[in-house]
């Protein structure tokens, strides 16, 4: 049962998203991201919806997938929805109890909602289109620069990678722990939410007794294939910034430009 | 000069220094580039502690382990050393890094700094020679216990490694898997001369090598042809250790007094002198 979750969500394709750079994907997704709080207005959401939409449809992915991705911002989609709908003052359409809706606040409550889930949906596109190898050695080049101030680009990318690379590993040993422990009488599904949280001990000690072994042989045998660390290292995979990502920057320029003119035209 | 030469080596890990008892005692053993030598012992004989001096994991206590020529206490030479003898220990999941096996056998030569087109050839190649190549874009646990097995052999030929030190490399398989490991590391002794020193607890792979060093209590008690070794079943015995199969049943023979050949290992052997 545990082996069924999936991590990363990666949809392997060809389409022009999957063939981009991943350091262009995610540059050219935090200017999207900017750019969804900087036009704000329905011109500008429109242009963006449409092209997420646009984008979605060209992935090849699934498009399930997306509104699937929405799911656990559900609740808190609607919860600002309903604070925004009955906070904003102006002119009151529908009145329950204490609380006025006003239409002020219908549109407010859209748009904020609009606005959460394009983030949800460009983020989205990133991750179902990437492989998370790629996007962990396209983290690491756009973080390199970084190194002068401290951050440890070249760490936080290995240990993505071997992080990503035990999931399944200590899944599928958790599973062992689990079936040994019901073998001997445990029992996980039943009682109150303390009791079952209380179960989990004996499941988490040896996983994490295990992992650190794990840990420690893995080390070794990374020093006995000559790992010292990211200076020095080279690639097999090389990144290369292609036609697709000139391209996709160009057209992304085009369209801010564009909405910008819009947003000065009053629109 | 031997490849690998090991003189007067001790080794006590840091907390049991105090202890009598050292993991290594005085070991004296020299390989010779080509050799294939199975590495027999209890647990806790110090074979897995002797392996890992090989490729400068652990340094001597005291005595001297030079591998072609360099000591490997001298840290100017450490990655030359780590990357003429690789290693392959023995849980198949603990030893593969990458969440891909191509990129997993990339792992040695990109830290080497390999130019990433050179790599791409060492991979293939090394990939090609454990009959792997099939395997390259899949995910490591999707794969047997003697694939995994396969893919780290291939992690440390990618590095163009000179010398394979396999640390009970199948003691986690099944017999598929440990045939497949087995007639591996045979091949490539076989076509590419790689020198190989197999650590084992598996009578019958021992008897595959040219010859097999027995250790008891961190020294080397045996050192000899798996003939010589594995025709005194009594000595084996007493140090807690088996003979392959057909060993023993030609031991027993021999006691019941039916004339056989005191040289058979094999089970070949045995039924060639049994069908004379």
């Amino acid at each position: 049962m545990l082996t069924d979750i999936t991590i990363g969500q990666f949809f392997p394709g060809a389409s022009a998203l999957h063939r981009m750079d991943p350091r262009a994907k995610l540059l050219l997704l935090l200017v999207l991201m900017a750019a969804i709080f900087v036009f704000d207005t329905p011109g500008g959401y429109a242009a963006l919806t449409g092209l997420a939409v646009a984008l979605a449809v060209s992935s090849g992915v699934p498009l399930s997938m997306y509104l699937r991705s929405l799911r656990p911002l559900w609740w808190i989609l609607a919860f600002t929805f309903l604070i925004h709908l009955c906070a904003t003052p102006g002119e009151v359409f529908f009145h329950i109890w204490i609380f006025d809706m006003t239409k002020e606040g219908l549109t407010r409550g859209f748009f904020l909602c609009l606005r959460l889930a394009l983030l949800i949906l460009f983020s989205s596109l990133l991750t179902f289109t990437t492989s998370p190898l790629s996007l962990t050695d396209g983290m690491e080049r756009l973080l390199r620069p970084l190194k002068v101030v401290g951050v440890p680009a070249h760490e936080l990318a290995m240990m993505m990678t071997i992080a990503l690379r035990f999931v399944p590993t200590l899944i599928e040993e958790t599973d062992t722990i689990m079936k040994a422990q019901q073998s001997r009488g445990a029992d996980f599904s039943t009682g109150n939410a303390l009791k079952r949280v209380r179960h989990l001990i004996p499941i988490l000690v040896p996983l994490f007794i295990s992992s650190f072994r794990r840990a420690d042989e893995l080390a070794t045998a990374m020093e006995a294939r000559c790992y010292r660390g990211g200076e020095g290292r080279t690639r097999m995979k090389e990144l290369h910034v292609g036609g697709v990502d000139y391209a996709a920057a160009g057209a992304t320029a085009l369209l801010l430009a564009a909405m910008g003119a819009m947003k000065a035209a009053g629109f | 000069m031997a490849f690998i030469e090991i003189e007067d080596l001790c080794f006590a890990y840091p907390s049991e220094r105090d202890e009598r008892r050292m993991a290594l005692d005085h070991v004296n053993l020299s390989v010779e580039e080509g050799e294939f030598i199975a590495v027999l012992g209890t647990n806790g004989s110090g074979k897995s502690t002797l392996a890992k001096h090989l490729n400068a994991i652990l340094l001597p206590t005291s005595g001297v382990c030079r591998v072609a020529g360099m000591d490997t206490r001298d840290g100017a030479h450490l990655w030359d050393v780590r990357q003429t003898v690789g290693m392959v220990f023995q849980n198949p999941d603990n030893q593969i890094i990458a969440a891909i096996v191509e990129d997993d056998v990339a792992f040695g030569p990109e830290n080497l700094g390999v130019p990433s087109d050179e790599i791409r050839r060492c991979v293939n190649e090394a990939l090609t020679a454990v009959g792997m190549t099939a395997f390259q874009g899949f995910a490591p646990h999707l794969l047997s216990g003697g694939q995994k097995q396969r893919v780290a052999i291939a992690g440390t030929l990618a590095m163009r490694t000179k010398c394979l030190v396999l640390d009970e490399p199948t003691a986690m398989l099944d017999p598929v898997g440990r045939k497949e490991v087995l007639d591996t590391v045979r091949r490539l002794h076989r076509e590419s001369g790689i020198t190989v020193i197999y650590i084992t607890h598996f009578m019958e792979e021992a008897a595959a090598a040219q010859r097999v060093v027995v250790m008891e209590g961190g020294k080397v008690v045996e050192d000899g042809s798996p003939k010589e070794i594995f025709c005194r079943v009594d000595a084996m015995r007493k140090r807690g250790l088996d003979v392959p199969l057909a060993a023993e049943i030609a031991w027993r023979l021999r006691k019941q007094g039916i004339r056989l050949p005191e040289d058979i290992v094999t089970d070949e052997e045995l039924a060639v002198a049994l069908c004379r």
